[in-house]
């Protein structure tokens, strides 16, 4: 029972080490700096939306709104850019802007009670489609490239870095982190303990706006444009990656680092398909059946 | 006056559940709170402690008024809950579930100091249990323990314990009662709530007594006998507590034979005839539960477990109940009825399909039974449509009963059967328990409550560690006789 445990609170990484090591052996180019630094830079976006995402559904919610807040704060931050307005309060105003979704979409489901998927289903909607209506379905180009330099070299992966330390110190070593994990573990009791459950709930939300909001300032900064479409189908990438990180749906169980680990999971899974030739379709069938199967040991651990 | 409610009101919609109740409690002294279902000990409790808002009144802490509906500010002035249902995260440490909502530590928690606190007042109750444990791995008696010791880290002056023994063993019980007094000699306020009136008169220093919602005595423990709380619960005399009966045995209806669920159980014995009641003892974790779910198939199993002498392996506990043999669940709310349910559709869920025609429901044939049922259990609704959840905890027992009645099994299994019901509904569960009998169905009754398995079973059969380890005839069936079997090494 024991081993067993033990297995299971540490299948990702053995699986993320199996995985380099395969992917290693079969292939010339995947410990090759350039690929590396490319896996990393492709995937520290979606890890940093998937370390918000971490939180919500440790309370046992859902945030399907992060990808389309990718896309409204990447726009936002490259209109202001581009009239000309400062670096700092450009950035800023994106990453406010996927704060201000995440408050909205916590008020909503502590206050007017409705379930986090059909809330953040709701937002996913409405922020894409403000995101369409802001550069009337254009892409904002010319910006400056100092903006560029943001997410250049190994910046998004140390922005990475530091936010998944960050979301570490926090869920571990603070009360918040605490209060986030009994309220997905029992909110009854967290509630009947004196826990704030719905502060909490509320300020996992906001974190994930956040974390959103600064994943999507990255994007614009990577494309070095402002693209309404940017961030389609991240929610999704983001969400995987917490489950197949470890982190129970039903909220209460899970860590920061197997959402680490299960982004880089996907990440260097698409990189090895790419490198193999598999075609697009193809991947899609095997990123699904991924899911399952990682789904599938959660069960079992449970037991 | 350590703590102090008066004139506490709560109405929700037309009905009132707590009218006017007042009660004192002294430090030093351990109150029993005693009251039918619905009689309004759980609202009291929640007003005493925050979590429900009352209408009227006010709680007095040491002469000062407590806030309202602000349980972490209750708490952090020193009256604690201990709940029925546990207040516990499973995938916690001890440590971690005692400083819910009170950290230590800000921004940056002080993780060893809060651990040397919690091993510290767990040490000092005399409980074994590491504080770096996960919850979920604990016992239920010692989540229990965790849960006291939780209120205590605060330095509580009034601590609220509700229905703390419900699913806790005899011994456990003596450990739980030790705690009590060593917290009553501290100079705590202690109020119990119970269904047990034995342990009433173990524990109690005083019992206040609640009847609908109202306050109806309270007075020292010495004031009273056995049969006058039952009076002042009921308001009424009981007959007798446990019906006499015939008993005609007859051929054996369940046969079981070294059934073994691993780890859960691995030896399991015993013989339910027709027309018998035989009760099955043990302390919690003995594997009661177990072996029932493992004779219908709800726990893969190996034995031999026979059903009129035909040998099955059931493979699911659909199974065992189209070939008579049907388990009624300990677990009422969480796996038994379906709350939100009317009382007709929870009747007739089992046996549905003999409702339906080519696949089409018959609602009316449904109706007809389930009304036949209501009327056969004496079930108290309102109408067929009420919804399950709204039922006191005795008629949901006898709703969930029949539910597996609508074709009578040749055994039924039931875990439980009067856990959470109050003193009246009890004996009517008794009741219809001995009407059962007479129709020929054998009963496997599980039961930790010793007076019920020694006052209705014909035969008790004891499990220990995962295996049946005896067995005590009716006549010569004694609390000690049983908790020895129970309970040896």
């Amino acid at each position: 029972m024991r081993l067993r445990a033990h297995l299971s609170r540490h299948a990702i990484f053995i699986a993320l080490a199996v995985e380099c090591v395969v992917v290693g052996l079969t292939t010339d180019t995947f410990f090759t700096a350039a690929n590396l630094s490319n896996v990393l830079r492709q995937n520290a976006f979606i890890a940093m939306l998937a370390a918000g995402m971490t939180f919500v559904i440790l309370t046992g919610g859902i945030d399907l709104s992060v990808g389309s807040i990718v896309g409204l704060s990447g726009v936002v931050c490259a209109d202001l850019l581009s009239r000309h307005v400062a670096m700092a309060p450009a950035v800023a105003a994106g990453v406010t802007v996927g704060l201000a979704v995440g408050i909205a979409n916590g008020v909503a489901v502590t206050r007017l009670r409705i379930p986090a998927f059909v809330v953040t289903l709701a937002s996913m909607l409405m922020v894409r489609g403000a995101a369409f209506k802001y550069t009337d379905a254009r892409t904002i180009t010319g910006l400056p490239d100092a903006f560029a330099a943001l997410s250049g070299g190994a910046a998004a992966a140390i922005a990475m870095v530091l936010v998944f330390l960050l979301s570490w110190v926090v869920l571990v070593r603070t009360a918040f982190g605490r209060h986030v994990h009994a309220v997905g573990g029992n909110r009854q009791a967290a509630w009947l303990s004196g826990v704030r459950v719905e502060r909490v709930e509320l300020l996992v939300y906001a974190v994930c706006g956040l974390a959103a909001g600064l994943a999507g300032v990255m994007v614009a900064s990577r494309l070095s444009a402002g693209y309404p479409r940017a961030g389609e189908y991240y929610e999704l990438d983001a969400i995987a990656a917490v489950v197949v990180g470890g982190t129970s749906l039903f909220g209460g169980r899970g860590s920061i680092w197997g959402t680490l680990a299960g982004a880089f999971f996907i990440g260097i899974l698409n990189n090895a398909l790419n490198l193999f030739h598999v075609s697009t379709y193809d991947q899609l069938i095997v990123k699904g059946a991924v899911l399952v199967v990682a789904t599938s040991l959660d069960r079992w651990r449970e037991g | 006056m350590r703590l102090q409610a008066r004139g506490l009101t709560k109405a929700y919609g037309s009905i009132t559940v707590l009218d006017e109740v007042s009660v004192e409690v002294e430090a030093g002294e351990v109150r029993a709170l005693l009251g039918e279902n619905g009689a309004g000990k759980s609202t009291l409790i929640k007003a005493l402690s925050g979590a429900v808002t009352p209408d009227r009144g006010v709680v007095y802490l040491e002469g000062t008024p407590l806030p309202v509906s602000d349980p972490l500010a209750v708490r952090r002035r020193g009256v604690s809950v201990v709940y029925q249902e546990f207040t516990l995260v499973p995938h916690l440490t001890v440590t971690e579930n005692i400083f819910l909502g009170r950290e230590v530590g800000r921004p940056l928690l002080n993780t060893s100091d809060m651990r040397r606190q919690a091993q510290g007042v767990l040490d000092d109750l005399g409980i074994a249990v590491p504080a770096g444990a996960m919850v979920r791995d604990l016992s239920v008696a010692h989540q229990q323990m965790v849960e006291i010791a939780r209120a205590l880290v605060t330095e509580a002056s009034v601590l609220v314990l509700d229905e703390p023994s419900a699913t806790l063993s005899n011994v456990e019980v003596d450990t739980l009662f030790r705690v009590i007094r060593r917290l009553r000699d501290r100079g705590l306020a202690i109020i119990y709530v119970s269904h047990r009136l034995d342990e009433i008169f173990a524990i109690a220093d005083s019992v206040t007594v609640l009847r609908d919602g109202r306050h109806v005595i309270t007075a020292p423990v010495s004031a009273f006998t056995r049969d006058s709380l039952i009076r002042h619960m009921v308001g009424r005399d009981l007959t007798e507590e446990f019906p006499a009966r015939d008993v005609r045995p007859g051929d054996v209806a369940l046969r079981v034979r070294a059934l073994a669920a691993e780890p859960r159980c691995s030896a399991v014995t015993l013989d339910v005839h027709a027309g018998e009641i035989v009760g099955l003892a043990g302390l919690v974790g003995a594997g009661r539960t177990s072996a029932a779910l493992a004779m219908v198939g709800a726990l893969r199993a190996t034995g031999i477990v026979e059903v009129d002498g035909v040998r099955r392996q059931f493979r699911s506990p659909s199974d065992a109940i189209a070939h008579g043999l049907a388990y009624v669940t300990e677990d009422r709310k969480g796996q038994g009825l379906f709350a939100a349910l009317s009382v007709d559709e929870n009747i007739t869920m089992t046996h549905l399909r003999s409702f339906a025609r080519a696949g089409w429901l018959s609602r009316a044939a449904a109706r007809r039974v389930a009304a036949e049922a209501v009327r056969d259990f004496d079930i108290r609704t309102a109408t067929l449509s009420q919804p399950a959840g709204t039922l006191s905890g005795g008629n949901q027992q006898k709703t969930l009963v029949a539910r597996y009645l609508v074709r009578p099994p040749r055994v039924l299994i039931l875990d439980e059967p009067t856990r959470g019901v109050d003193v009246g509904a009890r004996a009517e569960i008794y009741r219809t328990m001995n009407r059962l009998t007479t129709l020929g169905l054998g009963i496997l009754m599980i039961s930790s409550d010793l007076p019920e398995v020694i006052g209705m079973a014909d035969r008790i059969v004891v499990m220990r560690g995962g295996r049946t380890v005896g067995e005590v005839g009716r006549a010569d069936a004694t609390p000690e006789r049983v908790m020895a079997l129970a309970a040896a090494g």
